[in-house]
């Protein structure tokens, strides 16, 4: 094959990425670009632009009051999930039990099942047991869902962590209890800030399991929801900004902490892990 | 080094919990599935069969499911087709743009799953961005009707959220391809066309088939998009089960359908990774 037909093959491949990146990328510039058109939805050329659906949605109180919502949802699963995922990953990389792969295994089935399995089978649990739906079993819904986000980036972590640290913090008398928030946690600072961020930022935006599990206070994608149903409104773009340049600055966040980690995993290997993690 | 009570106190909460919260549930499904639904709108707790037989004998709902994977399929496919050249790309054309252009694949997995969905309604719609930019460069002078509310509007929302799902493992796959053995494969005489069936697109194999499983599991399960762009002939699975389990109160059918899919998931996970192993070289 002659040099002329591999650069005309890298061409090809540039192109075929260039036309990805523009259809991952379309719907999000369409969103912030008619954020501003007073027209609202649709139409072309976009004209008149203006800040009107942005002063709408600061006086809107409904969409903050679940705002609010959401971040307290967020910060109660993120909790959750740590205090559940670090022990997790802990027994996974120390402990021998019987069921251990079994253990893995259902850990993380809920990150690759679809959200409507995890919603359903707890809003049975809860229509059992008589619990009211509210905030609270979003948060269990969440929490439980997203161990596996914890348990696989705390996992990573301890493989790479030298125990040797540890031992010798047992050796000089320190009890587990000790050792482990000084010594264990301190080294796993990276992978646990790094999952709490992507935990917080996943519940932020979980809709699939929430659906089922909402009582009469909204989170914020189902009050999103709740008025895309009812049609389109412009706010909606607005919003949408706002949630973007939220994520935006989840990632730069990320970025540099990945930097500073080495190779920290990051979403990316989270669900290649995922993928993987059924083959363990 | 680690004391039983260690092991103990770190391996307790969690299983404990996953059997609360994960398995209890699921067998509480599995329950639910035999059981049926009165005439006063009370669940009856007798064990039997019927919700399968209906399942099998009713046509809406094997023909939804059948149209549902239909859909999945499809998804899975597209996505291959945008992920795979794009991870090869990245893995062994981008030089020192690679990590600047994996962070740029990651960011929309970022990115509000219903604001995703929701943009591509107001592009599609007959107001929307694409007809009215159609109109005014005088492709059409009528809003083409077909492009929102179809399996089309479907398949190609649910293709832009699980691209980066399905690139994600198919690219760490290409990264671990040791770049030696491609050298080898040059130095030996095989031409890069060569190298490429011979060598690299055998060795990624396992993460094409976890990425492909990853958009097939994710979107057959997927009830928004097709209530926010599907229209009448958009329905999936899901949506049947969620309307079971709101207005026509039907849970143990719904349940039925659900433990259904619960399986065809993890059967399908199953067969992948015995796929995935058998095509690994390690």
């Amino acid at each position: 094959m002659s040099s002329t037909a591999r650069i005309s093959n890298s061409n090809w491949l540039f192109l075929h990425a260039v036309c990805v990146f523009a259809f991952l990328y379309l719907p999000i510039a369409v969103l912030i670009l008619y954020s501003f058109n007073r027209e609202g939805v649709g139409g072309f050329p976009p004209h008149h632009l203006t800040l009107d659906w942005y002063r709408t949605l600061f006086g809107d109180g409904p969409m903050w009051d679940s705002v609010l919502n959401s971040l307290q949802v967020a910060a109660v699963a993120m909790a959750i999930s740590l205090a559940l995922g670090i022990p997790a990953a802990l027994a996974l990389d120390r402990a021998q039990f019987p069921g251990k792969a079994l253990f893995r295994r259902l850990v993380l089935l809920p990150l690759i099942l679809p959200g409507i399995i995890t919603g359903l089978s707890l809003l049975m649990l809860f229509n059992l047991t008589n619990t009211k739906l509210s905030l609270a079993t979003i948060i269990l819904g969440h929490g439980t869902a997203l161990i596996s986000v914890a348990t696989t980036e705390v996992f990573a972590g301890l493989q790479k962590l030298d125990r040797s640290q540890e031992e010798a913090s047992l050796d000089l008398g320190a009890n587990y209890w000790q050792t482990f928030w000084r010594i264990t946690v301190p080294n796993l600072k990276l992978p646990i800030i790094g999952a709490a961020l992507l935990i917080f930022t996943l519940s932020m935006d979980e809709i699939a399991v929430s659906f089922f599990l909402i009582g009469r206070d909204n989170t914020l994608p189902l009050e999103i929801w709740g008025r895309l149903r009812r049609g389109i409104t412009p706010e909606i773009n607005a919003v949408s900004a706002i949630i973007f340049v939220f994520s935006l600055v989840a990632i730069v966040l990320w970025y540099r902490l990945r930097v500073r980690g080495e190779g920290q995993p990051d979403v990316g290997t989270e669900i290649t892990a995922a993928a993987e993690g059924q083959m363990v | 080094m680690f004391s039983r009570a260690y092991k103990a106190a770190v391996t307790l909460p969690p299983v404990l919990w996953v059997v609360i919260f994960l398995v209890t549930p699921y067998a509480l499904m599995f329950c639910y599935s035999f059981w049926s639904v009165s005439a006063a709108q009370t669940i009856v707790h007798s064990w039997n069969l019927a919700n399968y037989g209906v399942l099998l004998h009713v046509d809406v709902y094997w023909q939804t499911l059948l149209r549902s994977m239909w859909i999945a399929a499809r998804v899975t496919i597209f996505s291959l087709l945008l992920g795979y050249p794009l991870a090869y790309f990245l893995s062994f054309r981008a030089g020192g743009k690679k990590d600047l252009l994996y962070q740029l694949v990651i960011i929309p997995l970022w990115v509000s799953y219903l604001v995703r969905a929701y943009a591509w309604k107001t592009i599609l719609g007959s107001d929307g961005v694409l007809n009215t930019l159609l109109q005014y460069a005088h492709v059409t002078k009528h809003p083409l009707e077909f492009l929102l509310y179809s399996p089309f509007a479907v398949v190609l929302t649910l293709t832009h959220i699980y691209t980066p799902f399905a690139f994600l493992p198919i690219y760490a796959a290409l990264e671990h391809i040791p770049r030696s053995l491609v050298e080898a494969s040059h130095d030996l005489g095989a031409s890069p066309a060569q190298t490429f069936w011979k060598v690299i697109l055998p060795l990624s194999i396992p993460g094409a088939i976890a990425g492909a499983t990853f958009a097939f599991v994710l979107s057959l399960g997927d009830f928004l998009a097709p209530l926010l762009l599907g229209g009448p002939s958009g329905i999936m699975i899901s949506n049947i089960v969620v309307s079971l389990f709101g207005a026509a109160y039907n849970w143990p059918l719904g349940a039925a359908i659900s433990l259904c899919m619960l399986m065809l998931v993890v059967s399908l996970l199953f067969f992948s990774e015995r796929l995935e192993k058998k095509w690994s070289f390690s």
